[in-house]
């Protein structure tokens, strides 16, 4: 504390001066180890104020640790935590500025509603607490239910509940702890636009916390993919899913299709790689590789499908010798597996457009996707990371 | 059509399952109903009406019921005394074990880890042995040459031939040590199901810790205090035990009142209004302690 507010000019006001003017939250070189496992190891994070940010990960990641240590309810092991210039990181949790949605949400059963909103007004003694409620309540379209007790709600409504009582501190950072992981498919959409609005109408930092892909990318401005304790790649949801780093962050988010292949040469705009004898291209911003081995990528949508020796719209990259092995047909498209000739199935989704036929059980076809849309990992990387998710 | 038709017969087999489950229950009311008839009902039955008996009858000579309603007024002028004296012991050993027995089942509940289960033993532990065994050696522990009666008459809060056996105190330990473990179960079973969450949102929201317990804590518990003081408070109150063991004739208890009369001066009429009155008085105030406490909302 003292460090940062004698920060100017004291000696060691470079590190810490940087901090004074960050005025979101920054997390630097946290770790957190329980007695067997490291949870969390030397996390960097900064999270700019009023975004909408999303933390991604496999259930075990140490997403959920991050959480709560931002809200103080677990003490880093090492390393420190700073929102708006001031060190929070061994800070009581009633004494942040932050408040929290968690899981199952944690409403008072004894109290109703209203002195469940009312609630960190009240310990603040803070004034107006009666239309401050109110207005909470209208927010989230409540105001009916202000005497009821949370077991009388539904899950939805308890959720809004969760949610209100936090907001209503008006905190510095709100934190959300899979806050839609209860509720069901068609309310979680709902809610996600509702947070959505929410976050927008009242500008406050969100940390969403979620093992949802769909809910992080539909939700977030920018979403850290974690995995084993460290984040794997961060960014606009966007890049994330085009412009993959690692073969885990190209499995979580969304399917890939990851193909074996050799780099033959690189200019500054495209590299070339040899992939079981066809020569493909890929943009060198997009080849993430040490060596000369490494996996290319592609997403199932961006690959295209047509009769052999068809002439594809799409230059470039062209794959002959496929084999349908599977077609499952969705209405608005139609998902294929294509057994290639060196034995790999890849994926194929095709939109249901009338410009193609849709083809059957064992025909020949040719592959084709241009050269933009590939990616290019790193061998050592294990392809199926992060592919089989569990929900 | 097939649906419609489908559905008359699923509904025929619902309504004579559920009438099948309504006479099911009545049929597993009937042990606990004959039971209660026959060691409650008719006993209060027969405890009223010798309440009411003339009291100049005996054993030799008969009872007569003759509607003896002055019973009840005798018995207030003759033993006030030891009644209130009863409820008095009785709340003082409750509020100790309420105090002992929340510390206890808290830490219990919320900081005993894996030694959980082991601590509950412990808390049952006591059971294993009389009730008798375990009062008689408060004696030897309050003894008037004992550790604690020497200890303290040093330190001069005893004087020097200054007693704890055949007095308040000794009574009142030892209702608070015998009744402790009906404080304690009912306390640890409404604080273990107290989802720990809460209390880290109190922390969330402002509430330091001390405040969240009064806030969160405390109200949840309240199913176990309720509970728990019952348990102690009216067995604590009619108890005779105690005050026969630890203490002497000038803290007698209402028990002590009604054993007597009972066994020993064969006053049955008295000692069946005393027992009427202590009945009455101890409905009354649990009516109004559960109506104040506003458990029923809780539950």
């Amino acid at each position: 504390m003292s460090q940062v507010a004698e920060a100017p000019g004291s000696e060691d006001g470079a590190a810490t001066g940087k901090d004074a003017t960050y005025d979101g939250l920054r997390l630097q070189k946290v770790t957190k180890s329980f007695a067997t496992f490291t949870a969390v190891h030397e996390l960097d994070l900064d999270i700019p104020r009023g975004s909408f940010f999303a933390l991604l990960g496999p259930s075990g990641c140490g997403k959920t640790t991050t959480l709560r240590m931002v809200a103080g309810l677990e003490t880093p092991t090492s390393g420190s935590i700073t929102l708006a210039g001031a060190d929070i990181t061994y800070a009581k949790p009633y004494r942040r500025p932050v408040n929290t949605v968690f899981q199952s949400y944690a409403l008072f059963p004894h109290l109703d509603i209203f002195e469940n909103v009312a609630f960190g007004l009240r310990r603040r003694r803070s004034k107006d607490v009666e239309s401050q409620v109110h207005e909470m309540l209208a927010l989230v379209e409540l105001e009916t239910q202000a005497r009821k007790k949370p077991a009388q709600l539904s899950g939805g409504q308890q959720q809004r509940v969760a949610l209100a009582r936090a907001l209503i501190n008006k905190p510095e950072v709100l934190l959300l702890d899979e806050p839609l992981g209860a509720l069901d498919l068609k309310l979680r959409r709902a809610m996600q636009i509702e947070l959505k609005r929410i976050q927008t109408e009242v500008g406050l930092t969100f940390v969403h916390v979620t093992h949802d892909q769909e809910e992080a990318m539909t939700m977030a401005d920018t979403v850290a993919v974690m995995n084993k304790g460290v984040i794997e790649q961060m960014g606009a949801p966007s890049v994330l899913y085009e412009n993959p780093r690692s073969t885990f962050v190209a499995n979580f988010l969304g399917q890939s299709n990851l193909i074996e292949g050799t780099v033959t040469g690189r200019s500054a705009d495209v590299t070339s790689v040899d992939m079981h004898g066809i020569s493909v291209s890929v943009p060198t911003a997009r080849t993430h590789v040490d060596g000369d081995q490494g996996w290319i990528g592609i997403r199932p949508e961006k690959v295209l499908i047509g009769e052999p020796g068809e002439a594809l719209d799409a230059p470039g990259n062209t794959i002959p010798g496929g084999v349908i092995t599977d077609v499952s047909f969705f209405g608005v498209s139609t998902q294929y597996l294509v057994r290639m000739p060196w034995g790999q199935e890849l994926q194929v989704f095709e939109q249901n457009t009338g410009r193609t036929r849709i083809f059957g059980h064992g025909e020949k076809v040719e592959l084709s996707w241009r050269p933009e849309y590939a990616f290019l990992l790193d061998h050592d990387q294990d392809a199926t990371a992060g592919a089989d998710r569990d929900d | 059509m097939a649906s419609t038709a489908g559905t008359s017969p699923a509904l025929a087999a619902a309504s004579e399952s559920t009438r099948k489950r309504g006479r099911v229950g009545y049929l597993l009311l009937l042990p606990a109903l004959a039971w209660l008839t026959l060691f409650f009902v008719i006993p209060l039955y027969s405890l009223v009406a010798t309440s009411l008996f003339d009291p100049s009858g005996s054993d030799f000579r008969g009872y007569t019921m003759s509607w003896a309603w002055g019973n009840y007024t005798d018995a207030l002028q003759e033993y006030w005394q030891p009644l209130l004296r009863s409820i008095v012991y009785g709340g003082i050993a409750t509020l100790f074990c309420l105090i002992l027995g929340y510390v206890l089942a808290y830490a219990i509940a919320f900081k005993a880890g894996r030694w959980k289960n082991l601590m509950l033993v412990l808390v049952i532990a006591p059971f294993f042995t009389s009730f008798l065994i375990r009062t008689l050696s408060w004696k030897l522990i309050l003894a008037d040459d004992g550790l604690i009666v020497n200890t303290l008459q040093a330190v001069h809060v005893l004087g020097s031939d200054g007693r704890l056996l055949a007095t308040p105190v000794a009574v009142i330990a030892g209702l608070t040590y015998n009744f402790l473990p009906f404080m304690v179960l009912p306390l640890y079973a409404s604080l273990d199901k107290i989802d720990h969450r809460l209390i880290e949102a109190s922390g969330d929201l402002y509430a330091h810790p001390a405040v969240g317990f009064f806030k969160v804590t405390w109200p949840l518990s309240l199913p176990g205090v309720v509970s728990g003081t019952l348990l102690t408070f009216i067995p604590a109150a009619g108890d005779f035990i105690n005050v026969q063991l630890l203490g002497s004739p000038n803290q007698r208890m209402v028990g002590s009142v009604i054993q007597s009369l009972f066994t020993d001066a064969n006053n049955y009429p008295a000692a069946a209004s005393l027992s009427m009155i202590l009945m009455l008085l101890i409905v009354a105030m649990v009516l109004v302690y559960v109506r104040r406490a506003g458990t029923e909302e809780l539950l």
